[in-house]
């Protein structure tokens, strides 16, 4: 019986002490009980952009970016020229976040008069906790139309093209990764449809006399990369690179290859850069590279982006 | 004596039930904080907020995802937790702390008690002591704090870099609000 007795008093002794236990950490208690969350992961790049081609980014709902970029000349044009800053090839741009996860934006470039449009949807968000995705994955289709002349032919003629001659079309899906707070990667097949046939027959010899007719490419495959480093809270280096699959890139045109700097203050950011290609949407900028690094074809860039919270808030 | 223990033991466990009712706790608790500044206003919310409150010692335990805070503008939310708390590094704001004046409070009777909690505050890191007055609400049982309080943003090595100096507020208004409706 006093058996029986002293077991009870053990029990009760150790309940009381596990109670004891509990009050230091409640935290703990509700904590267990909690499903796992699923967190997602936030600022893989500062920008939609990552120099010039897209990033896994998309602004948020109801914001717009007003986008101003500059491409100077080639640097090696020396000091007559004031290293390329005498010649200047800009687009303005509109991006406006419909949801969280799909955008839309519109542009016009000097370069080739080009009008361009395009959305970019996100499909996957990189996330730990109850879902575990190790990436973010978007799609970008982009649609341009080149409204410049065709220049005139050696007969004086200028060639007739039509809607289709001037629109090409880039489907990009972006795959990328934050490694670390600092360190982001991302890897971009794309796809490049140009039935522009000014682009083939729009080129001249040094004498002007003939017109060099290249091999025409309706269809370019290149697969870019790009990346971030942050190196403090607001500055990041960024680079990017296109690579076209030689047997589908168009003649006598390069890889465009880039290198910049973000630089991050409130509702803007600033992107400078380094770059060997003049154009500034994917068409132009992935297969109408003229230039080599290697060469001094090196032109100075800069982005501006400033965002506006235009729409409604919930 | 037997059946005298047998008796006994349903007291017992019924005691010890008792006890673990002394603890009340939510998982949707509401923290909000503003910040006024001559340039702009920024506010945000987060109603995720899990809180402990142990009716018979007076210990008082928030737990904050920073995260879960969110802004009208998507960038300002971005910003927060890339910026200013790092959420990444620092994932949560952990509050432990203990009600002053218990013997103040009858959580049996409906009433409103004003009362101090004085704990430790960590946050982006960093842990301060602070004590606040708030406010206890009783109705039907169920027990809901109140507090407001002022945090300085230095206290917690957030720094506010020059060019926005004029948009974030050094002190930071914070509102609390849970009701701790579900026991442990």
């Amino acid at each position: 019986m006093k058996k029986i007795i002293l077991l009870i008093a053990i029990s009760c002794c150790s309940l009381v002490r596990s109670f004891a236990q509990d009050t230091t950490d409640l935290l703990k208690q509700i904590e267990k009980e909690e499903p796992r969350k699923t967190s997602y992961t936030i600022a893989t790049f500062k920008s939609t952009r990552v120099i010039t081609g897209h990033s896994v980014e998309n602004i948020g709902k109801g914001v717009l970016d007003v986008r101003i970029l500059h491409r100077f000349g080639p640097i090696n044009r020396g000091i007559y020229d004031f290293f390329g800053l005498d010649y200047a090839s800009m687009r303005m741009g509109f991006d406006y976040g419909i949801t969280n996860n799909l955008m839309i934006g519109v542009g016009h470039s000097t370069w080739q008069k080009t009008y361009d449009a395009f959305f970019k949807v996100k499909l996957l968000r990189q996330s730990t906790g109850a879902v575990n995705m190790p990436v973010t994955m978007s799609f970008v289709s982009t649609m341009a139309v080149r409204t410049e002349l065709a220049r005139l032919d050696t007969f004086n003629k200028r060639i007739h093209t039509s809607f289709a001659d001037k629109t090409s079309f880039a489907e990009q899906l972006i795959i990328g990764r934050k490694f670390s707070n600092k360190f982001s990667l991302q890897i971009m097949p794309t796809y490049i449809f140009n039935h522009n046939k000014i682009d083939s027959i729009n080129r001249y010899t040094k004498d002007n006399a003939n017109i060099i007719r290249g091999q025409k490419r309706k269809n370019t495959f290149a697969i870019g990369i790009g990346g971030r480093l942050k190196i403090s809270k607001r500055v990041s280096i960024n680079a990017e690179y296109y690579y076209q699959l030689p047997d589908t890139k168009p003649d006598k045109k390069f890889n465009s290859v880039s290198l910049g700097v973000d630089i991050e203050t409130g509702g803007h950011v600033f992107q400078l850069h380094l770059t060997n290609s003049n154009g500034m949407t994917e068409k132009s900028l992935i297969t109408d590279t003229d230039d080599k690094w290697k060469d001094g074809y090196i032109r100075l860039g800069f982005n501006i982006s400033r965002v506006f919270n235009v729409g409604k808030h919930k | 004596m037997k059946t005298k223990i047998i008796l006994i033991c349903p007291f017992l466990i019924l005691l010890c039930s008792f006890v673990v009712a002394q603890k009340v706790y939510t998982k949707n608790g509401a923290i909000s904080f503003f910040s006024s500044s001559p340039m702009e206003n920024i506010a945000a919310s987060n109603n995720q907020v899990m809180s402990v409150l142990n009716q018979s010692t007076g210990d008082l335990q928030f737990s904050v995802l920073i995260k879960s805070f969110h802004f009208k503008k998507s960038l300002m939310e971005t910003h927060f937790n890339e910026n200013y708390l790092e959420s990444d590094k620092y994932p949560k704001a952990i509050f432990r702390g203990k009600i002053n004046d218990l013997s103040k409070l009858n959580f049996t009777t409906d009433g409103s008690y004003t009362v101090e909690v004085t704990g430790d505050l960590t946050m982006h890191g960093i842990t301060n002591r602070i004590t606040t007055t708030g406010k206890i609400l009783i109705k039907s049982g169920i027990a809901t704090a109140m507090a407001d309080f002022k945090l300085k943003l230095a206290d917690y090595k957030i720094k506010i870099p020059a060019i926005v100096k004029d948009n974030i507020a050094e002190i930071i208004d914070i509102k609390v609000s849970c009701v701790y409706d579900q026991k442990l």
